[in-house]
């Protein structure tokens, strides 16, 4: 799309929206949002720019193949489910380390569910821009 | 309230619209030229791989894998040769292990009797066979896989006659098939090897699935998935109401592992195989499992008159019938296919009494056969590597260039025809016996039994006569004896063949009797000897033997009858190829009526037939309309519902693409707007980026598409049924969605959502939980769904533009 206004405009939004996006997926455990809502924000962001500049914007912008993104994203989640083995757990059980925690409060809790939320925002990033991607370059 | 509602539509929106994208598509590479604006790279087409050069798998991993498989053989001979003594003084070794203890499935292996006879059969041999592979294909590229193959092939095996569960019986009996379907398939470029290779995965496949039912209304039956218990459990299987249906399946499964009539076309066929797999699977172990699951469950289902008219009558038919089969053959390693066929035949027809002497009988020719009939196969190997044909024109006189394959294939084919001092001999004279001692049937046994030795001495004078002693041989190669690794293994074969038939005491109490004790299902005493006295079995051999030299002496003639005599009978090959053409066609025409390639008509159909299911259910269910203590809808969700009732109506009636696309947005928006109002924020949320993602991405294709033939207008008709259809759906699922509203819902997994989230998985956001903890395995189910169809669009569209490029 040949448009002064969308392209400029675009590149405004698009670093915004990549923030928000990792805003979502940051907060989606205790405030609406999350890993599936954030990599379809993020897609949305790729696409958006990619409207404005061509699809090889959107494979620069990306900088890893969105194939890539989706393997790591699945590996990720593979992972947050292999990791409580280790302890004896079954696959998918939450394992929590929890920092700056006091009698009272229990403080920041990362755990292996945040590691999931990371990678199912990886897949979805990965998998939409990928198609939006192929479409452009193909059709 | 909402929590455990949405996650569901999260979900559903997600993979339906995944599906929407493919099959837009799929419509869009049908009817429109590409723009190709970049070189795709390349998937791995069948035309890169027939082309790529021919690949050794490496020296190293061929030398491994073969030493692999010959120091698991060896290990495994030794210790099964080790609990002779304990096995035949009536202990069985037992190993169990939990598996899946909420269905009775057990890792339960016993070694009794039977067990050990059959895998002392299977390593000995399978080491021999290991060997005598490392030396048949030196040069091949693929040995290496070929003895990976031949041990997994040879640890299913050992696990299958060692299974003390039916289901892991069942499991290990498919481990088979599926292992054999690929060493059949060994030579895979080959058309007939693949075609050979399917058709044995498809008859004894199928008859497994057969097997496996039979094995679980047995296992009801008795109260017990345990083999052993259920054979020396006191129930009486055989008065079971269930009883003839269990056998009958379980039998289907025997008759087509052992190639039984009329499923033994498979196992000639299967002759596409090398050598070597033909000497082990073929000979001593693969066809012998369903001989095998007989002798296994004889005391438990035997002993009734079912049992004995089916396996007598159906073994007497495949004896008889293979037999002369072979006598048609050309080609040596055909005419012991067939003979393999009559031995399995053979051994059914005497399983099917429950005397000790036909027991008997059945076990000991059970060992001739494997001693024998392996080391032929092996020597038609040996033969066929040497001159580089197995036609019995062009073969002769191969005695003098190849002497000691020359001798193991007389000593082999002397046992074969039952000629003493060769255990053959004492195995023929105890089929005699038996014979003769079955008071239901003797004349039926002793004629086909009779009948089936002499074409089997005619066979083996022909191997020996017309390949080795006699005659020249045709073609222009100068044959030389073989390396030491191809005659070891069969030669010791044939040796054994000859010592246990003068020291039959080698095996008797060994292997014979603790095998025998189990088929019978109590302890029996074993003298076997050479010599019996002049009876009446001794003159049925000499009868065999002047019957068979006139086999032998009228060869041809026999061959020009049968050959005109088969040509107008059907044969299982063609019947199993009438049903695999009937079977394509049918999927074919299903196939090309339901899948047009036109989006419109596969979403009429789906369309169609939720109208009809879910509609007849609901009017034969009804639902309850009673709508007192309903609250009023609030006024912004009622504009919001105006709203998308307006925008639907302007997606059907609108001629454009992008007002209908946009439309569908606005119908998509108002979904999540209604969630926002009833405060279910995250599906809101998620429904409004995928709302915006989809309208995105369907513009991005549908704008670039030309116009379908008959998009803006489907006709009166079409109309007329479209709309039909549509309302109809519409009205179905606004009553269903209503009646679910009017449903008390259980509470029971919501209230654990709320108490949980917050204590046991740290998070107040409850649908963020569930998705990434409580139910991620669902999740993750999910990603997978999406990085799959995600890779597939991608693979589709880079396809086509590759296939464009080829072509231009």
């Amino acid at each position: 799309m040949n448009s002064l206004l969308f392209s400029t405009i675009s590149r405004l939004l698009v670093g915004l929206m990549l923030l928000f996006s990792l805003f979502l997926l940051w907060r989606g455990h205790n405030e609406p949002g999350g890993g599936f809502i954030g990599g379809l924000v993020a897609a949305a962001a790729i696409i958006v720019h990619g409207l404005a500049e061509g699809p090889h914007v959107m494979r620069q912008l990306l900088r890893v193949d969105p194939r890539t993104l989706v393997l790591i994203g699945l590996l990720l989640a593979l992972l947050a489910g292999l990791l409580p083995l280790i302890n004896g757990q079954a696959f998918l059980t939450g394992m929590w380390m929890f920092f700056g925690a006091t009698a009272t409060d229990k403080g920041l809790a990362i755990g292996t569910p945040l590691l999931f939320d990371v990678g199912v925002y990886l897949v979805v990033l990965g998998g939409v821009a990928g198609m939006f991607i192929a479409m452009e370059e193909e059709l | 309230m909402l929590v455990a509602f949405p996650q569901r539509l999260v979900r559903t929106t997600c993979s339906c619209h995944c599906r929407h994208y493919l099959s837009v598509l799929g419509a869009a590479r049908r009817n429109v030229p590409a723009i190709n604006r970049r070189t795709g790279r390349v998937f791995v087409t069948e035309k890169t791989i027939a082309n790529a050069p021919e690949r050794d798998s490496g020296a190293v991993f061929s030398t491994v894998a073969s030493g692999c498989a010959a120091l698991v053989a060896l290990a495994a001979s030794v210790w099964f040769a080790l609990q002779i003594e304990r096995v035949a003084a009536g202990g069985a070794r037992e190993y169990i292990t939990q598996w899946v203890p909420s269905l009775g499935v057990t890792l339960n292996f016993r070694l009794d009797g039977l067990a050990l006879m059959f895998s002392l059969l299977i390593s000995v041999i399978g080491l021999l066979v290991v060997l005598y592979t490392a030396s048949y294909f030196r040069q091949h590229p693929d040995r290496g896989r070929l003895q990976l193959l031949l041990l997994a092939f040879m640890l299913s095996m050992l696990g299958l006659v060692s299974a003390d569960n039916v289901i892991l019986l069942f499991v290990f009996w498919e481990l088979t098939t599926v292992t054999s379907f690929l060493l059949v398939g060994f030579d895979h470029k080959n058309e007939q090897a693949r075609r050979s290779a399917l058709q044995a995965l498809l008859v004894t496949a199928g008859g497994g699935l057969a097997l496996l039912l039979g094995l679980i209304i047995l296992a009801q039956m008795a109260g017990t998935y345990q083999l052993s218990a259920m054979i020396a459990s006191d129930v009486s299987l055989t008065t079971h109401p269930h009883y003839p249906v269990a056998l009958l399946l379980i039998l289907l499964g025997a008759f087509t592992k052992s190639a039984q009539f009329p499923f033994h076309f498979w196992l000639p066929n299967a002759m596409a195989a090398p050598s070597p797999v033909s000497a082990y699977l073929h000979s001593a172990t693969m066809v012998k499992a369903g001989i095998y699951l007989l002798m296994r469950f004889q005391p438990a289902l035997g002993g009734t008159d079912w049992w004995f008219y089916t396996l007598t009558i159906f073994g007497a038919i495949t004896a008889v019938w293979a037999s002369l089969m072979a006598l048609r053959q050309t080609d040596i390693k055909l005419m012991l296919a067939w003979t393999t066929v009559m031995a399995l035949g053979t051994l059914t027809m005497f399983l099917g009494s429950d005397l000790r002497i036909a027991a008997l009988a059945a076990v000991t020719f059970l060992l001739v056969h494997a001693f024998y009939k392996c080391a032929l196969f092996l020597v038609i190997g040996n033969v066929d590597k040497r001159t580089g044909t197995r036609e019995l024109p062009l073969l002769g006189g191969l005695f003098r260039s190849m002497p000691i394959t020359g001798f193991i294939a007389v000593a082999a084919g002397l046992s074969m025809a039952g000629f003493p001092p060769f255990l053959g001999f004492i195995g023929k004279e105890l089929k005699y016996e038996g014979a003769l001692a079955i008071a239901e049937e003797p004349w039926l046994i002793v004629v086909a039994a009779v009948a089936a030795n002499a074409m089997m001495v005619g066979i083996a004078l022909t191997i020996i006569f017309k390949v080795f002693l006699s005659g020249k041989l045709q073609t222009d190669r100068r044959p030389s004896e073989v390396p030491l690794a191809m005659w070891f293994g069969p030669l010791l074969l044939a040796i054994a063949g000859l010592s246990t038939g003068v020291f039959p005491e080698l095996i008797a109490p060994g292997l014979i009797e603790p095998a025998i004790s189990n088929v019978l299902a109590t302890p029996t005493d074993v003298k076997l000897s050479l010599w019996h006295g002049i009876n009446v079995p001794l003159m049925l051999s000499v009868v065999t033997v002047i019957l068979g030299c006139l086999v032998f002496w009228k060869l041809p003639a026999i061959k020009d009858l049968l050959d005109r005599w088969a040509q107008r009978l059907p044969s299982g090959d063609g019947i199993y190829q009438t049903a695999l053409r009937a079977i394509d066609q049918a999927a074919t025409f299903v196939t090309e009526r339901l899948q047009t390639g036109s989006l419109s008509h596969y979403l009429t159909i789906v369309m169609a037939v939720l109208l009809l299911a879910v509609g007849s259910a609901l009017l034969v269910y009804g639902i309850n309309f009673d709508i007192t203590g309903l609250t009023p809808v609030p006024v912004l969700a009622a504009v919001v519902v105006a709203l998308m009732m307006a925008a639907s109506l302007v997606v059907a009636v609108s001629g454009s693409r992008l007002l209908s696309i946009c439309a569908l947005g606005v119908i998509g928006s108002g979904v999540a707007l209604l969630f926002l109002i009833f405060g279910a924020i995250d599906v809101a949320i998620t429904q409004l980026m995928v709302e915006t993602l989809f309208v995105v991405l369907i513009a991005a294709v549908l704008l670039r598409l030309p116009r379908f033939p008959g998009e803006a207008h489907p006709g009166r008709g079409g109309n007329l049924r479209d709309a039909v259809i549509s309302v109809g759906v519409g009205v179905v699922f606004g009553v269903l969605t209503f009646g679910v509203a009017m449903t008390q819902a259980d509470l029971a997994i919501t209230e654990f959502f709320a108490e949980n989230s917050l204590t046991k998985a740290y998070g107040r956001n409850i649908v963020n939980v569930i998705l990434v903890d409580f139910r991620a395995l669902d999740t993750f189910g999910e990603v997978a769904v999406v990085a799959t169809a995600a890779m597939a669009v991608v693979a589709l569209l880079k396809v086509r533009s590759a296939d464009k490029e080829a072509s231009s």
